[in-house]
C-alpha cells in the first residue's frame, strides 16, 4: 500500500465507484440496470479525472481581472476532457435504450439470463 | 466420453496396481447387469436440475470476487498516485501552463476551457458533435414508428396535470433564458454550447410534456431539426476548415478578436458556441419525442 | 471542507450501491438521479463550473427522462401483452 490511499479520497471514492458500476454492469440481469452501472462507471472516470485537475486554493480556470498566471488557476485539462465526455455518454445512453426496446418489443422481458435463453432456443429450431 | 476414460484405467489386482488400457475394460463393463447411471448422465440429470441455480451463484459469487480484487488493485494504484491537490504533480504541465498563460491572447476567450475546447482542440468537439448527430440518426432509424392513424397520436400524449402545467408556465421563460445566456456568454463565464443545449433540450422536454406536442410542432417538426442540426453541423465544419487552412499556412485570419469581456469578443469562439448549442438542443429534444411516441 | 466532501463522496458510494440492491426499477432510476444531482455539486467543488452545469442538466435531467420513457414503454407493452393473452 502506498502513503496517499487517505490523502487522495476522491481517487480512492472514483476507485470504489467504478468497481461498483462495473459489479452492476456484470452481475444485473436486468439491461436498464446495466445501463445505469454503465453511466456510473462513466461518472467515476469523470471524478478521477477531475480529482487529478484540481489544485488547491486555487481558481476555477475563467480569467479574473486580467491575471493570467498559471499559479492562479486549477488546470483547465480534464474540464473539457470531462465535458466532452458526458456529451457522448448521453448519446449511448439514449442508443442503449432504445436498443433496449427494441429487444423488449421482441423478447417480451428485461431479463438478459431469460433473453439468451430464448436465443438458443430459437436457434435449435 | 468422460467415464469411458475413466474406469478400468488403474485396477487393483493381486495385491498391486495394474494399468490396463482402456479397450481391455470395455468388455467387462459391458456385461454387468446393473446399468449404474454413469458419470455423463449423473452429469446431465445434475445439470437439469440444479445446474442454473448452481451457476446462476457460481457466477455472481466469482464476479463478485473479481470485481473485489479489481477494486483492491485499482485502491493500491490510487494509493500510489501524487498527492490530491498539489500544484507539483506531473499532471500540471507545460500543457496546461501554455493554456492559462497564452489562452486569453491567442483566443480572447474569458473563460479557459471555453477556448480550449473550441479553439486549440475544436476538431475534438467536432467530432463530438458528430457522435451526437449520428448517436439521434440511430435513435430515429430504431424508434420511428409507422403512422397509424391520429387515434395512435392522441394517446401517446401525456396527461395535463394542472400542478405541471402551471410550474412549467412559470419556469419555462427562465429556462430559456438561461440557455441562451449561457449559449452567448459562453466565452465569458461557465457555460458553452454543450451545457446550453443540454439546458435547453430540457426545458422544451419539459414544455412538451405540460402542453403536449400540438403547440411545440408548430416550430419543431422532423424537417425544422434535421435542417437546424445540418446548417449547424456544415457551419462548424467549414469555419474550422477556414481555420485550418490559414493556420497551416501562416495567414492572418482577419477575423478580429475583440475586448476580453466584451459580448462580441474572442473571434469564432461565440459562433461555434451557437451552432454547438443548437445541435444539442435539437439533439436533447428529437431524443425525447423519438423516445416518448415514436416520431419527431 | 474535507468532510463535507468526504459525507459527499459517501453518499454517492451508497446510491451507487443501492441502486443495483433496489428490486424496483422506477426508484433505482430516481437514486441515480440523485447519484447525478451530488455528482454536480462534487464538480462545483473541484472548481469545475462548466461541468457541474452540464451533469445537472444531462444526467439529473435527460438522461433519468430517457430511462423514465423507457420504462413508460415497456410497462405500455407489458400491459398490451397482457389484454392480449386474456382475450
Amino acid at each position: 500500500m502506498g502513503p496517499n490511499l487517505l490523502n487522495n479520497y476522491f481517487e480512492t471514492a472514483a476507485m470504489i465507484l467504478f468497481g461498483i458500476g462495473f459489479t452492476t454492469l456484470f452481475l444485473q440481469p436486468n439491461l436498464i440496470k446495466k445501463v445505469i452501472g454503465l453511466n456510473i462507471m462513466d461518472s467515476a472516470i469523470y471524478l478521477f479525472l477531475a480529482a487529478k485537475g484540481y489544485i488547491d486554493g486555487r481558481l476555477a480556470p475563467i480569467v479574473v481581472n486580467g491575471v493570467t498566471d498559471m499559479e492562479t488557476y486549477i488546470n483547465p485539462i480534464p474540464s473539457g476532457l470531462v465535458l466532452t465526455g458526458i456529451v457522448v455518454g448521453v448519446s449511448v445512453t439514449a442508443v442503449s435504450l432504445s436498443l433496449i426496446q427494441k429487444l423488449y418489443k421482441e423478447y417480451h422481458t428485461l431479463d438478459m439470463d431469460e433473453i439468451l435463453t430464448k436465443v438458443s432456443k430459437e436457434g435449435d429450431h | 466420453m468422460m467415464n469411458k476414460f475413466f474406469t478400468g484405467l488403474v485396477k487393483f489386482v493381486d495385491g498391486e496396481f495394474t494399468i490396463t488400457t482402456k479397450r481391455k475394460a470395455k468388455p467387462a463393463r459391458r456385461h454387468t447387469d446393473h446399468h449404474e447411471p454413469t458419470f455423463k448422465e449423473r452429469f446431465t440429470q445434475w445439470h437439469d436440475e440444479k445446474g442454473p441455480a448452481f451457476f446462476k451463484a457460481a457466477y455472481g459469487i466469482a464476479s463478485i470476487v473479481i470485481c473485489l480484487t479489481m477494486i483492491t488493485i485499482l485502491l493500491i494504484t490510487a494509493s500510489f498516485l501524487p498527492e490530491y491537490g498539489n500544484p507539483d504533480n506531473p499532471v500540471n504541465n507545460e500543457v496546461s501552463e501554455r493554456y492559462i498563460e497564452k489562452g486569453l491572447e491567442e483566443t480572447g476567450s474569458v473563460n479557459i476551457v471555453s477556448g480550449m475546447i473550441l479553439d486549440y482542440r475544436a476538431f475534438d468537439t467536432l467530432g463530438e458533435s458528430h457522435v451526437l448527430f449520428t448517436a439521434s440518426a440511430a435513435v430515429m432509424l430504431l424508434m420511428k414508428k409507422e403512422k397509424r392513424g391520429k387515434e395512435q397520436t392522441d394517446r401517446f400524449s401525456p396527461k395535463r396535470d394542472i400542478i405541471v402545467k402551471t410550474v412549467a408556465q412559470i419556469i419555462i421563460p427562465f429556462l430559456l433564458v438561461y440557455g441562451v445566456y449561457l449559449m452567448l456568454n459562453g466565452h465569458l463565464s461557465p457555460g458553452g454550447g454543450f451545457s446550453a443545449g443540454a439546458v435547453m433540450g430540457a426545458a422544451l422536454i419539459l414544455f412538451s410534456s405540460a402542453f403536449g406536442y400540438k403547440k411545440i410542432k408548430t416550430v419543431f417538426t422532423e424537417k425544422f431539426i434535421k435542417i437546424v442540426t445540418l446548417a449547424s453541423l456544415l457551419f462548424y465544419a467549414g469555419i474550422k476548415c477556414y481555420s485550418f487552412y490559414t493556420g497551416a499556412n501562416h495567414i492572418p485570419t482577419g477575423i478580429p478578436l475583440g475586448q476580453p469581456g466584451a459580448i462580441l469578443s474572442s473571434g469564432l469562439i461565440l459562433p461555434l458556441n451557437i451552432a454547438v448549442g443548437l445541435v444539442v438542443t435539437c439533439t436533447m429534444y428529437s431524443f425525447y419525442s423519438l423516445f416518448s411516441k415514436g416520431e419527431i | 471542507m474535507i468532510v463535507f466532501e468526504s459525507i459527499l463522496l459517501t453518499f454517492m458510494i451508497i446510491c451507487a450501491i443501492s441502486v443495483s440492491t433496489t428490486k424496483n426499477l422506477m426508484s433505482s432510476v430516481i437514486i441515480y438521479m440523485s447519484y447525478s444531482l451530488i455528482a454536480s455539486v462534487i464538480w462545483l467543488l473541484l472548481r469545475s463550473p462548466d461541468l457541474a452545469i452540464t451533469e445537472a442538466a444531462v444526467g439529473a435531467g435527460v438522461t433519468s427522462t430517457l430511462m423514465f420513457l423507457t420504462l413508460k414503454n415497456v410497462n405500455k407493452l407489458k400491459e398490451e401483452g397482457e389484454e392480449e393473452d386474456d382475450e
